[in-house]
């Protein structure tokens, strides 16, 4: 590629994994703005508490278990053991997809019982933070998606681990946030 | 690992003259406009910053024509702006729309974007010895979604119903509701959308700026060597990324509110006779959120220049700063005072007085690193064999404002004075001159002093002189009035005091600072034709370091090429202040100690 000007520089942590934290520092600086806005509203008279459905929590498992075959399939890649690669990323990308799927239902099912998204301020809540971090997964998806698809590229030689590693950080770090988040809704609510 | 850094040194080409010659693979999509290379896309943040100063600015002068002559007519505005300006005279709606424009374009579009995104690009690679950002790419997408963000917003302009007009704060109810005013319509989502794309493309920034100057920086160049503009600059950048998404969340918290019924900012609203059912939401909740990233945002503006400041107060007065590290530790101070001070700009809300006073406490600890840095400037200077070029005067302008500036802080930040100047002309006079202007100083003292390394030519000397004493003796004149008009009660954001008693007495000092301002915003006009003819017609460089500065972008060649270093990136081994040491004028990063030299002391 014309424009490619890589640095000789010593590092410590390759750029990209550092650009990331930072990045991720940024994400939670978002949810720690929604979440405080959520206590701040707690606090006041009108609170109206909404009960969780049981769908969060088959949810949560289906990412805490999307979690555990990406980071066997990071593994798998840096033994060179590409069909386990392929077969472990193909269990995470679809759990990622449960996941998503998951809290649709978890929304039709609070839809149903008349908790919509104008009902009351906690449940509008309720609907924007799990929104925000689906959109957050949706983008950890593709992400996946784009390295699932360079491992079926047979030119490719090279295994270069950052685009792997900078990956499953971000899913990582989408799934814990996603347990902070639900046991914030929990406990707090 | 990633240890294994491929190096394309062939690839980088070496620093011929640009434009005829280039590296064969540039097209001139590639070079000018989607341009990888940290230089270019510094120009191009510059570039559009200053074409969002004229826009801002030319506002700022029609607003002042309404204040300063509110019964003349000025048939030439109806030409222009159609049913805004009918009879010659601006509509109050239109005035609404022109300060929330005024305030929202100086604030992010100049101020941040065009500040700090145009010298955080420039010189963070140049003064860390890097040969570009940490990734060129997103450093690319940073300025398509600010030029994106630029474009939805100009476009806000000429919807029917005009642009935002609830204030650049654009605190709901008046902006959750498009039937609030004409310029919560439509206007309003396109602010909305603007900023969100703004946001991202401050965040990609932010990322870049913070990973290159954390990771990419030259062998030596330890932290405590690094020149105070690069300090400022990941200060800046720190603040950014942990500010900006607080704004978004609160942004998209009102998009759902205007959009989507939800009630987090409303409750209890009667509009047009009509009861709304929105219930259990907070006003004040959006202001928290708002002002978490509101005041960082006033540092973001505002640290930049104090860094290009440093460096160029420094390098002009052949002196080494005063206490380095002091001048460091104070940074790092205002960094973290600045995201635990946001409810100053709400204690007039209801806040808790207990709260509130502890708001006081922490507004005023911002006095300290602020002193320190002042006493650093002024020792710095004191002494000093001072070559008054005009990077160093808008340098020691910058200082001057920023002591008039802050000093009127501290009348602010005290609650109880608050009550009486909160919304007040005393506001308006504080933040413009500390923030307003003496940034817009600190950035033209980086324009003049760095205009050689960007363009290889200089700027006009003489159109430079009148453009300084222009400005900063016309910023006074402006600001310093409103001081008084605040203090006499003269609320901010009237469309005319004509009409009060207590105000009338103002309306000579109205028509005056409205004179003033347009004389210094044609002053800032020949500030710009300076920029575009010397890029052609200027006196070219013929030295790689005309400053005599010691910092590393000046090893490079004249026209510096992607990659900034023909050869080798120089390595450092010392700080970027060795002035007027060991009987030399100025000992450059990239010279090795002496023999008898001892290392680093500060």
């Amino acid at each position: 590629m014309m424009n490619t000007v890589v640095m000789e520089q010593r590092k410590k942590i390759h750029p990209h994994k550092f650009t990331l934290w930072v990045g991720i520092a940024g994400i939670l600086m978002m949810f720690a703005g929604l979440t405080s806005a959520f206590i701040v509203k707690r606090n006041q008279a009108d609170w109206k508490p909404f009960v969780l459905p049981l769908t969060f929590w088959y949810s949560t498992a289906a990412i805490v278990l999307s979690s555990l075959t990406l980071f066997l399939a990071g593994r798998a890649y840096k033994a060179r053991e590409m069909m386990r690669y392929r077969g472990l990323m193909t269990a995470t990308i679809i759990l990622g997809v449960l996941f998503i799927l998951l809290q649709v239902v978890a929304f039709m099912q609070l839809y149903a019982i008349g908790e919509k998204l104008q009902s009351s301020v906690s449940i509008s809540f309720l609907y924007v933070i799990v929104l925000l971090h689906g959109a957050h997964v949706i983008g950890g998806i593709i992400a996946l998606i784009v390295l699932y698809a360079k491992a079926f590229n047979l030119k490719t030689k090279i295994y270069n681990s950052v685009p792997v590693e900078v990956t499953s950080t971000y899913w990582h770090f989408v799934d814990v946030l996603w347990i902070y988040l639900l046991l914030f809704l929990v406990m707090i609510n | 690992m990633s240890s294994v850094a491929t190096l394309h040194g062939a690839d980088v080409h070496t620093g011929h003259d640009d434009a005829h010659h280039g590296h064969h693979h540039e097209t001139f999509i590639s070079k000018y406009v989607f341009s990888q290379d940290h230089k270019m896309i510094a120009k191009q943040f510059l570039v559009t910053g200053i074409i969002w100063a004229i826009i801002g600015g030319m506002f700022s002068v029609i607003f002042r024509l309404q204040l300063g002559y509110p019964d003349a007519t000025f048939p030439i505005l109806e030409d222009f702006f159609g049913h805004w300006a009918k009879g010659g005279r601006i509509e109050p709606e239109f005035y609404y729309a022109l300060v929330t424009m005024h305030g929202t374009i100086l604030v992010f579009f100049v101020l941040t974007a065009g500040l700090s995104g145009t010298f955080a690009n420039f010189l963070i690679p140049l003064q860390v010895g890097a040969r570009d950002m940490a990734s060129p790419m997103l450093n690319m997408l940073s300025y398509w979604f600010f030029f994106t963000a630029s474009i939805v917003m100009f476009s806000s302009l000429f919807v029917q119903t005009g642009p935002a007009s609830g204030g650049w704060t654009i605190y709901p109810p008046l902006s959750a509701l498009g039937d609030a005013s004409s310029g919560s319509k439509i206007g309003m989502d396109l602010w909305l959308v603007s900023m969100a794309l703004f946001i991202v493309s401050s965040l990609l920034g932010g990322l870049n700026y913070i990973s290159t100057i954390l990771n990419l920086r030259t062998k030596g160049m330890s932290m405590t060597r690094l020149p105070l503009t690069v300090w400022s600059l990941f200060f800046t950048a720190v603040l950014g990324v942990l500010s900006f998404p607080v704004l978004l969340s609160g942004a998209i918290l009102l998009l759902f509110d205007r959009n989507m019924g939800t009630s987090f900012f409303l409750s209890d609203i009667v509009i047009n006779g009509k009861i709304l059912p929105n219930e259990g939401g907070s006003a004040i909740l959006f202001q928290h959120l708002f002002w978490f990233l509101g005041h960082p945002e006033v540092y973001i503006i505002l640290l930049p220049a104090m860094g290009m400041s440093s460096e160029i107060i420094s390098v002009n007065s052949r002196k080494p700063i005063f206490g380095y590290m002091a001048m460091v530790g104070s940074l790092f101070a205002i960094a973290i005072l600045a995201f635990l001070v946001w409810a100053h700009h709400m204690f007039v809300t209801g806040l808790n007085p207990f709260l509130g006073s502890v708001f006081v406490l922490l507004t005023l600890l911002i006095a300290v690193p602020s002193a320190i840095k002042v006493f650093n400037w002024l020792t710095t200077l004191w002494r000093g064999s001072i070559r008054f070029t005009p990077g160093m005067l808008f340098a020691i302008g910058f200082v001057s404002l920023f002591i008039s500036g802050g000093l009127t802080g501290i009348f602010l930040g005290n609650s109880g004075l608050d009550l009486h100047l909160h919304d007040t002309y005393f506001v308006i006079a504080h933040f413009h001159i500390v923030m307003g202007v003496a940034s817009f100083f600190g950035m033209f003292a980086g324009v003049y002093h760095w205009y050689p390394k960007m363009f290889g030519r200089y700027l006009n000397n003489t159109m430079a002189y009148i453009h300084f004493w222009v400005t900063i003796i016309g910023a006074y004149l402006i600001f310093w009035p409103m001081h008084y008009e605040g203090l006499a009660g003269m609320p901010r954001r009237y469309y005319d005091y004509s009409n009060w008693q207590s105000f009338k007495q103002f309306g000579g000092l109205n028509e005056f600072i409205s004179f003033v301002a347009m004389i210094v915003f044609a002053t800032q006009l020949l500030f710009v034709f300076n920029f575009f003819y010397s890029m052609f017609k200027g006196r070219k460089v013929t030295s790689s370091n005309p400053w005599g500065a010691n910092t590393l972008e000046w090893t490079t060649p004249i026209n510096p090429g992607h990659g900034n270093w023909p050869g080798e990136i120089p390595e450092v081994y010392r700080g970027a202040y060795d002035y007027a040491k060991d009987g030399r004028e100025f000992t450059p990063q990239n010279t090795p100690l002496g023999e008898n030299e001892s290392g680093d002391h500060h």
